[in-house]
């Protein structure tokens, strides 16, 4: 390389090792779990833990990046009532705050979930909390307070006995939270500034633990949020909560819609692949494969293929116009957490904290590395800083190259 | 005598500004604690809780003191800006803590105030802990209780294991006397019913065990939730009424259950897409604000005095003891609690629980019984 090109390139090179994109929600950026620019390690091992922090109470929520900090959630006492949301800085994995506030809802939870379930999200100036109380709290990025609300003190009869687990998402001046159970049934919009309501639409009236997605069909298409329930998938906007559109065939209550290349992807009849309408179109479906149905982790779309994991911990990938399985490969299961993606590699963890990183093949999957972590994890990792985050009750770790 | 008057200029000045300070405490918490539910003075909090998060360490009493009287959303808005203010006392080596720990010493304040008072305390001062903990047995704060509970029940088991089955058996009845967390009650239980001690745990818990009931009247198709039977009209003992399968009467039933629960299915039949009725009373020697704490794996209504409490519509989510907690204000002398249970169609063999048990008791979960608890099995029309 002549002495020209190096200097061309090398403030490339420093941007692109310099300044990982953010995680700032459930299932990454686009809320399909894969990250836009970071590649953490693919030969991984227990070397590759650059640092690990305690934590205390209980949390089966996951990490999420912002800029050089890392937010997390959790619980303490015997209740689980005292709600923490917890601040690391990513490069030490020092805890930089912790802010403790009190539960108004209910916190009873099935003892596999927590009731700091829900993934918290973040517009880049604030971080927004929820809990299985249905309390929503957003602090500044310094751990500020900026406002909170009480969903289920506001409506006693919204929760569930077996714990609330959506995760809420940012889109634009809206955060969208889902309180969708077997009572008084909703999701909300609340102004990210004041902790308003912008909306608030009824749902249906059954136990539901999907998270939304969101779909913006093209660069001109108005972004539409994605609500699952047990009657399917409606779109609606997030300003209003007006609905778009709706997929009327029924769906899963636990792995949510996942988009990719202007397809949906649906936990709907094993797998149902469906392309988006308008308001005056209803969606297409294009294919359904029951071969494909996911267990708990969502599906994934990546690298031109469409990915699941079923009950016995098999990955599925299979060719995303059709729904025709590609390629099978059986893993360690079993999966609470979502796969995530970056670098041309899935990354899986199962409950029993044991790492698997796969590499995706047009043919075939092959695994490249693991590390065992050896506690129940069932939070879906973060990608970020060209590393991984992971969470189990006790500890925050951070994966990244030697 | 020229610099004597800039002094106490000076200081007049630092007067003013510390006492406009002070006030702009008071003021801020006085516009946090207006927040109401739906986001209702969200705006002005908001930008109160901001400044009030700026101040020194002198507003940490001022605001734990004013959790005192605040709704629960407005109690976890001050505990953001206390907890923004202590983070920067704790960095600066500013907290109080002579006065923090006066706070937590007096059982006057909010239980929840307290609580975060001692855990911001700790963080400066573990030995805190041996000293204040001990006392608080009896707490009305449930997490300072639970505390002094564990060492006592930690104490317990060392003088068990050492032999001393006296002291142990002390030990354990002292910690008994402040247990409400059913975890903790368990692990006191076994071992002084193991050293021959008798306990009964439904006086203990506050469970109300003679009730009542009548059915099955018709929930097919889940019409019989919001369908109001005779007993939601008019509590008449004596009756016959019209039910599901025929006529049905009212019948009085019991329970020994340690934790009050009440097997329908088991007890009088496992019906399925059907309505029961429970009826109970509970005599309080004054007006009283307590809890009406419910586990069922049901659909369920509840009236107190004739007046619907809290209704549920959902089935076969689980069962726990204190599921559900309902304020309620009982008034003086006899008040009649009666229970809606609906069970679904649900053939799965998870789906077939119809049962429930209720207790009464305080926000801090101690039981409270019936003045006159013989009573409870004489319900009169």
């Amino acid at each position: 390389m002549n002495k020209s090109a190096f200097q061309l390139v090398m403030p490339l090179i420093a941007i692109g090792l310099c300044c990982g994109a953010d995680w700032p929600q459930f299932r990454g950026p686009l809320t399909n779990n894969v990250a836009t620019s970071d590649t953490p390690p693919t030969l991984v091992d227990q070397e590759s833990i650059a640092w690990t922090a305690d934590l205390e109470g209980r949390g089966a929520s996951g990490p999420i990046i912002v800029g050089d900090k890392v937010f997390l959630t959790s619980t303490t006492g015997f209740k689980q009532d005292q709600l923490h949301v917890l601040c690391f800085d990513a490069k030490t994995g020092k805890q930089l705050w912790d802010r403790q506030f009190w539960a108004t809802g209910r916190t009873q939870c099935h003892n596999k979930m927590c009731v700091a379930t829900p993934t918290p999200a973040s517009d880049g100036k604030r971080v927004f909390a929820t809990f299985s109380s249905n309390d929503v709290v957003c602090l500044d990025l310094d751990g500020n307070l900026l406002w909170i609300r009480g969903l289920s003190h506001d409506f006693p009869n919204a929760s569930n006995s077996l714990g609330m687990a959506s995760s809420p998402i940012v889109v634009g001046e809206t955060l969208i939270v889902p309180v969708e159970n077997d009572d008084d049934s909703f999701t909300t919009g609340l102004d990210v500034k004041t902790g308003i309501s912008r909306w608030k639409i009824k749902r249906p009236r059954v136990a539901n633990w999907t998270s939304p997605a969101i779909l913006k069909a093209s660069d001109s298409a108005e972004t539409l949020v994605l609500l699952q329930s047990s009657e399917g998938v409606d779109a609606v906007y997030p300003e209003t909560g007006d609905t778009a559109w709706s997929y009327e065939q029924g769906a899963g209550r636990i792995p949510s819609t996942t988009v990719g290349d202007n397809t949906l992807y649906i936990p709907s009849n094993g797998l149902t692949a469906l392309a988006p309408g308008s308001s005056s179109e209803p969606p297409k479906v294009l294919w359904q494969e029951q071969k494909l149905s996911p267990a708990t982790a969502s599906p994934l779309v990546y690298e031109k293929k469409v990915f699941t994991v079923n009950r016995a911990g098999v990955l599925t990938s299979a060719n995303p116009e059709d729904g025709e399985v590609v390629w099978r490969l059986r893993l360690k299961g079993p999966f609470s957490a979502t796969p995530i993606a970056a670098g041309k590699h899935l990354y899986l963890v199962n409950e029993k904290g044991l790492l698997q990183v796969v590499q995706v093949g047009a043919d075939e999957g092959k695994e490249t590395g693991e590390i065992d972590l050896k506690e129940t994890i069932l939070a879906t990792p973060a990608i970020a800083d060209n590393a991984l985050f992971l969470r189990s009750d006790k500890h925050l770790w951070k994966i990244s190259s030697k | 005598m020229q610099r004597s008057r800039i002094l106490f200029c000076c200081l007049c000045l630092f007067s003013v500004l510390s006492s406009v300070r002070a006030d702009d405490v008071e003021q801020q918490i006085a516009r946090i604690k207006q927040v109401q539910k739906e986001g209702q003075g969200n705006q002005a909090a908001s930008q109160a809780v901001q400044s009030l998060s700026q101040a020194d360490a002198s507003a940490l009493i001022p605001i734990l003191s004013s959790f005192k009287g605040a709704n629960p959303l407005a109690v976890n808005w001050l505990c953001g800006a206390f907890e923004a203010v202590a983070s920067n006392a704790i960095q600066q080596g500013k907290l109080p803590e002579a006065e923090l720990e006066k706070f937590i010493l007096d059982k006057s304040h909010n239980p929840r105030a307290r609580r975060l008072a001692y855990e911001t305390l700790i963080k400066v001062d573990a030995s805190a802990s041996e000293r204040i903990i001990p006392g608080m047995i009896n707490d009305p704060s449930v997490t300072l209780r639970r505390d002094a509970v564990q060492r006592l029940i930690d104490q317990a088991k060392k003088l068990e294991k050492d032999g001393k089955k006296d002291a142990a058996k002390q030990a354990y009845e002292q910690a008994l006397s402040g247990a409400t967390d059913d975890d903790q009650v368990k692990a006191i239980v076994k071992p002084l019913r193991s050293l021959g001690e008798k306990i009964d745990l439904q006086k203990h818990f506050g469970f109300l065990s003679d009730w009542k009931i009548i059915g099955p009247f018709d929930n097919r198709e889940l019409k019989g939730y919001d369908t109001a039977y005779p007993p939601e009209k008019n509590l008449d003992f004596s009756s016959a009424l019209k039910g599901k399968e025929g006529e049905v009467n009212w019948k009085s039933v019991n329970t020994e259950d340690d934790y009050g629960i009440f097997d329908i299915a088991k007890e009088i039949s496992p019906y399925k897409g059907a309505v029961m009725y429970c009826a109970a009373d509970f005599y309080s020697p004054g007006e009283q604000e307590l809890e009406i704490r419910l586990g069922t794996p049901n659909a369920w209504k509840i009236w107190v005095n004739g007046k619907l409490l809290f209704a549920r519509n959902e089935y076969h989510r689980g069962m726990i003891m204190d599921q559900y907690s309902v304020p309620v204000t009982f008034k003086p002398g006899k008040n009649v609690i009666l229970l809606k249970l609906c069970q679904n169609e649900q053939t799965e063999s998870w789906a077939q629980r119809y049962q429930f048990q209720l207790r009464i008791a305080r926000p801090s979960g101690t039981g409270v019984l019936s003045e006159k608890p013989e009573a409870t099995t004489q319900l009169t029309p």
